[in-house]
């Protein structure tokens, strides 16, 4: 009875999801198997020649420009996850514990408005702040600091790290945020009942207890930074591309379709490894069950 | 007080988050003909030059019904999806919910090259129609996440209630659950919409020749002459982002309050 009675709402979730899923199916998991496909195919001119070759993979592992480029896209991506999750980390502590639980929900909408709004103009304006003719630059000119535009604002790596820091920057709170908030608050006042002090506290307790959020905001910082397009087009003054610009030139400017799909591939190979090392690394942090 | 250290940090961070949206308007409003300091004058010569830019126009255009397709139909699928997740327990859950949601965690530039080779591959005709495509996909995520909220909160027994009295499921569903999840519905609805609307990559990539608002602005980029329109079209954006935002907000909180749940806040 009870087997029938799983069978019906088996049959059901599956009829309700299945709009959905069909959806996800043709307009996602097809395209990337497509992609995957064709990373193995040969490219032809103006077409691809559906013969399976290795050739792709070995020329994205020996070509130089790939080696520098992905090394470039993964220097940013560890800059920038490190500099978000660490000015992060004291905003969300002070979302948990300092304010008052009816102001929460306010703070945190505050926080996540910037996110929300106009990713391309966020990056656009920090070239506007960084920019031969930008405010630093006009400013400091006018006020008789400089005689020459500071050229080093722009165009530079670090340029594109405080654009993405910038732009990713609340990313990182929520998922600490919510780590803190899981926590027992009376393990915090046993630690301090037992004599250990309030650093001691926050560094043995709150620390090791908030360490699934910050793995969880460390990734979700990650990911999206290492595919970024614009920032390396706008404030990179696409002199410095990053992996994402490579796949897109291969794909649609130089038209070789299995090269930048191969590019893509690897890529996300590369992002998966990086963040299963992570995970296997932290993984003393994430068995802790609260 | 305890923690005002930390409450300057915090304040100190909100104003680093700000600061430079906060550069829109000073500038959208400023006669000088470049981005610098010191300011020269007053002006709203530049949302005149923007009202009266015919490209702007269509991309505004553009916009709007990609945007609006995009959130109803995501907002659709988000509410098969948000259903069967929070009601039923089916065959291969987990994997099925990880491919739905998955767009949310993917470089967007990957989902927007992976279907611009297939739409290409079958000979699909890029247009605003493609870029709906696209961005349903990318909403659907943000879509469940609202909803599940909602529907997680309902009470199983008022549905039963409605079937003890003689509802039929359909109609169970549509005077009971669906008035009680409808500010999720339409939280959701307006977060699409604002993330469609700001959309660029996978705009820039399906439009083919059709201009939507980020994609002009992108073009526009490397004509300073330009600059200042950009920083009124700019400013307009973000207050219609925030507006629809806080709209968004007010509507999750209905929800939250209405159907008894606890709030914990925010979107994610």
């Amino acid at each position: 009875m009870s087997s029938t009675r799983f069978d019906a709402e088996a049959r059901q979730g599956l009829a309700m999801v299945s709009p959905p899923l069909i959806y996800a199916v043709l307009m996602l998991a097809a395209p990337l198997i497509t992609i995957l496909a064709y990373s193995f195919f040969k490219d032809g001119y103006l077409e691809v020649v559906r013969e399976f070759t290795l050739e792709n993979y070995r020329a994205v592992w020996s070509d130089p420009i790939f080696h520098k480029v992905m090394a470039r896209s993964l220097g940013v991506a560890f800059a920038v996850t490190l500099a978000t999750v660490a000015l992060a980390f004291p905003v969300a502590y002070f979302l948990s514990f300092v304010v008052p639980p009816e102001r929460k929900a306010l703070w945190i909408f505050l926080i996540t408005i910037p996110f929300w709004t106009s990713y391309l103009i966020r990056v656009f304006l920090w070239k506007v702040i960084l920019g031969h003719n930008g405010v630093i630059n006009s400013t400091l000119t006018g006020l008789g600091f400089i005689d020459e535009p500071l050229g080093f604002l722009l165009y530079n790596v670090q340029a594109m790290v405080i654009t993405l820091a910038h732009a990713y920057a609340p990313f990182a709170i929520l998922p600490i945020y919510v780590a803190l908030e899981k926590i027992d608050r009376s393990l915090l006042e046993a630690g301090r009942d037992l004599g250990e002090s309030r650093l001691m506290t926050f560094w043995r307790v709150t620390l090791p207890l908030a360490m699934p959020g910050v793995v969880a905001a460390t990734l979700i910082v990650f990911i999206p930074t290492i595919g970024d397009y614009v920032t390396p087009e706008l404030i990179g003054g696409g002199k410095m591309p990053m992996v994402a610009n490579m796949v897109q030139a291969n794909m649609l400017a130089l038209d070789n379709k299995p090269m930048g799909s191969a590019l893509a591939v690897t890529a996300m190979l590369i992002v998966a490894v990086v963040s299963v090392i992570f995970l296997f690394l932290n993984r003393r942090f994430l068995r802790v069950k609260q | 007080m305890k923690g005002s250290g930390l409450r300057i940090y915090a304040i100190a961070y909100l104003i680093f988050l700000y600061a430079p949206i906060l550069l829109l308007p000073i500038f959208a409003f400023n006669s000088g003909t470049i981005i610098a300091f010191p300011l020269k004058g007053f002006t709203a010569d530049w949302f005149m030059q923007m009202l009266a830019n015919e490209t702007l126009r269509r991309a505004f255009l553009n916009s709007l019904i990609i945007a609006l397709s995009s959130a109803i139909f995501a907002t659709c699928l988000g509410i098969f999806a948000a259903r069967a997740s929070t009601r039923f327990d089916f065959p291969a859950k987990t994997g099925i919910m990880g491919l739905i949601m998955l767009p949310l965690v993917l470089p967007e530039i990957i989902v927007a090259m992976s279907l611009l080779v297939v739409l290409l591959a079958i000979g699909v005709q890029l247009s605003i129609f493609t870029v709906i495509l696209g961005h349903t996909l990318i909403c659907l995520p943000y879509t469940i996440a609202i909803l599940s909220t909602a529907f997680n909160s309902l009470d199983k027994s008022l549905e039963e209630a409605a079937y003890d009295l003689g509802e039929t499921k359909w109609s169970a569903f549509r005077l009971v659950i669906l008035p009680l999840v409808m500010p999720g519905i339409i939280s959701a609805l307006l977060m699409s919409f604002t993330i469609s609307l700001d959309e660029f990559i996978i705009a820039f990539f399906l439009a083919g020749n059709e201009p939507t608002l980020p994609t002009y602005i992108f073009s526009q980029l490397r004509f300073p002459k330009s600059i200042p329109v950009i920083m009124a079209l700019g400013t307009v954006l973000v207050v219609m982002s925030i507006l629809l935002l806080t709209v968004a907000e007010y509507f999750r909180r209905r929800g939250v309050a209405r159907t008894g749940g606890q709030d914990h806040g925010g979107f994610l």
